[in-house]
């Protein structure tokens, strides 16, 4: 009854045999760290920069020009252009193409030099209140440094008072700054994203696995038959999910709902259609369930830590932003917030749908490449 | 193709990358035939039969399953065969009767409850219609699985391997539902590589390598190898089989308990070695008949097994 180390050695040698052997497992293993690392140790960043900034310049005097420079320059705007109407910037914050509009008040240079301390208004798109944060903290130097510069001479003895103009900062759509109002209507996107790919991937391999596929479809059924036969009853399931997770924003979290009803059942459709089309997909290439199981999770990875959902997507570097671009979650995520915490109408969410729809027809085309209805 | 051939194809040719499975492969069964599909084991017979059945499309040749063109009508072939594949593949989380309802609500069959009822009692599994499939015994898996897929009434059933690792009284009784069911004018094809089992067919093909080595009704066979027989017995029987063995002109011997059967092609050689046998006066020597047993036996020394060779 002693310890055998040759039995030892040999049921360890089986293992890495087996190790290497399972190419999925293996891959899994040097890839996950390998993503994980690159993801939180280039791709995050919770102090993000160059955030778009839209300008409604009624004044364009020497020192409205000299805090939008400042604004600039400092790193955290990105100043993409200008806007001639408050409606104009409501829609650009609403539709999320920027993340500021700041407003300069007709005849605010006049204001400054009689020393009325007139008012500019930054608005801010606070959904995602960690990547407005940084920006908004910034927004007072700016300004002091702004009057530093251009109020010398004259106008400085005229500007007397100790405020030659404040920043009223107006954050929208979540003005508490709450991080759950943030988080909630994302975490639909992850939740969608981790069942429905998951199950339909499973689902599908068990019936190789178990050799139950060869039988069916030996018999007449059509391979559009097996499919959606198999797929619908996960839609429904996808539905309760919703339903149930709305109903727990709304009660536990008080996350309000204030867009369309109807876009973001369109949006929710053609976002569970993509996951269960990756399903199908990771279902062709995989040989177990397990593997199925394990390629799923690596799909998420990205779901959760690229997409926005975590962590800014406006802080991610170019190349971080372009898989996120990629991946279903990321738009989905967006259109929830969109239309839960900011009131966005179906046009609003159009191009949001339209990035869904363009990844889901590359995933379809190469579901369907790889999916043959004979055995060969 | 003539209207007594349920299956008829010429020159079918299957790769799977480089390796060939099947290579030029012709095949004829007659309607009502219990025709056996013999090979050790990797020589293409799976592949074949999911050939047949439309499963697969072959890379070369064609021909007819039911009348149907193998490589064009693949859909209508699957409406009118039932096939039974080597691993059970009922749902084990589903029931006997929701088995078999699946089942024929694949082939819109009309009055399926009907058929599936009729088709639970014959089985003798009324009582039991509500039990998961998964708890099955072996033998009961096999006959449900057959049941199964007879119970659109198909015209032709493919039987793969169907009673491998089953014990050998439910094997008898499956090969009694075979014969019943080939009484009934249904043609069988099966696979298989127990002799017990071939020697219950009335066509024989023999496969290897994915080349058909010989087919022809089964009594035709050992006179189509050409193989000659002489039966021995006698005292030490073990010595003399070693000694046989090496001998020239003795193509193969088996052992039939305490009686050898000693075959090779060559008639006059194998005769040569009897006179020398019967001359020693150990062993009574008595020239016998071929039979499929020593024709199997000569079949599968030829071809040893396949994915040996196959590597290579």
């Amino acid at each position: 009854m002693s310890f055998s180390p040759a039995r030892f050695f040999a049921v360890l040698a089986k293992e890495f045999v087996q190790m290497r052997r399972d190419r999925v497992t293996f891959a899994l293993m040097i890839g996950v760290p390998i993503m994980q690392l690159l993801i939180f140790g280039f791709a995050i960043n919770t102090d993000p920069r160059h955030l778009p900034t839209l300008v409604e310049m009624a004044d364009s005097g020497p020192v409205a020009r000299a805090v939008v420079s400042g604004m600039q320059a400092s790193g955290y705007f990105e100043v993409i252009g200008t806007v001639t109407s408050a409606a104009e910037g409501d829609r650009a914050l609403r539709e999320g193409s920027a993340s500021f509009v700041l407003v300069i008040p007709p005849g605010f240079e006049r204001d400054v030099a009689r020393g009325l301390s007139p008012d500019l208004l930054l608005s801010v798109d606070a959904s995602d209140p960690t990547a407005a944060a940084a920006a908004v903290g910034a927004m007072p130097g700016i300004a002091a440094t702004a009057i530093a510069e251009t109020l010398s001479g004259a106008t400085a003895t005229a500007a007397k008072s100790p405020d030659p103009f404040t920043v009223t900062v107006h954050r929208q759509y979540n003005a508490e700054g709450k991080t759950s109002t943030n988080i909630v209507p994302g975490l639909l996107a992850i939740i969608l994203a981790m069942t429905m790919v998951m199950i339909t991937a499973v689902a599908i391999v068990r019936e190789t696995e178990k050799g139950t596929m060869e039988a069916l479809i030996a018999t007449p059924v059509r391979p559009a038959e097996v499919m959606l036969g198999k797929i619908i009853p996960y839609v429904l399931v996808g539905y309760v999910q919703t339903l149930v997770f709305l109903l727990a924003a709304k009660l536990l979290f008080d996350v309000p709902f204030i867009g369309s009803r109807l876009a973001f059942f369109l949006g929710f459709n053609i976002y569970i259609v993509v996951n269960l089309a990756l399903g199908f997909l990771i279902s062709t290439l995989s040989r177990s369930q397990m593997q199925a199981m394990q390629i799923s999770f690596f799909t998420l990875l990205p779901s959760i830590l690229l997409s926005g959902f975590m962590f800014p997507f406006a802080g991610m570097p170019g190349w971080a932003q372009a898989i996120g671009t990629a991946i279903p979650a990321t738009h989905f995520l967006r259109l929830t917030r969109k239309v839960m915490l900011k009131g966005a109408e179906i046009r609003d969410i159009a191009p949001d749908m339209a990035a869904i729809a363009v990844i889901m027809a590359v995933i379809v085309v190469a579901a369907l490449m790889r999916y043959r209805q004979t055995l060969d | 193709m003539t209207d007594d051939l349920v299956i008829s194809v010429r020159g079918i040719t299957k790769r799977f990358g480089a390796r060939t499975v099947v290579d030029h492969f012709d095949m004829d069964v007659p309607k009502g035939a219990i025709y056996g599909f013999l090979g050790p084991n990797g020589s293409g017979k799976t592949t074949t039969i999911r050939i047949m059945c439309g499963l697969l499309t072959a890379d070369e040749g064609d021909g007819t399953c039911l009348g149907y063109d193998i490589r064009t009508e693949p859909q209508r072939i699957k409406e009118n065969v039932g096939y039974m594949t080597q691993r059970f593949s009922l749902y084990e989380d589903l029931t006997i009767r929701e088995n078999l309802d699946f089942v024929g609500r694949m082939y819109r069959m009309k009055g399926r409850r009907a058929a599936v009822t009729e088709a639970l009692e014959e089985l003798g599994l009324a009582d039991r219609a509500g039990q998961l499939a998964g708890t099955l015994s072996g033998g009961w898996k096999q006959r449900l699985a057959l049941a199964a897929c007879m119970l659109h009434k198909p015209a032709l059933l493919l039987l793969d391997e169907p009673t491998a690792g089953v014990d050998p009284k439910a094997r008898r009784d499956f090969w009694d539902e075979i014969r019943r069911l080939s009484a009934a004018g249904v043609t069988v094809l099966v696979s298989t590589h127990y002799m017990d089992e071939a020697v219950q067919c009335d066509h024989i093909a023999y496969i290897a390598y994915g080349k058909k080595l010989i087919s022809g009704p089964a009594q035709e066979i050992p006179g189509m190898i050409g193989l000659h027989t002489w039966r021995v017995q006698g005292p030490e029987i073990g010595a003399l089989e070693a000694e046989l063995r090496s001998t020239p002109g003795v193509g193969q011997v088996a052992r039939f308990g305490a009686v050898l059967h000693v075959s090779g092609t060559d008639a006059v050689a194998l005769e040569a070695v009897a006179k020398a046998g019967m001359a020693r006066g150990l062993h009574r020597w008595q020239k016998k008949e071929a039979e499929l047993e020593e024709a199997f036996i000569y079949l599968m020394a030829g071809a040893t097994d396949n994915f040996s060779g196959n590597a290579a």
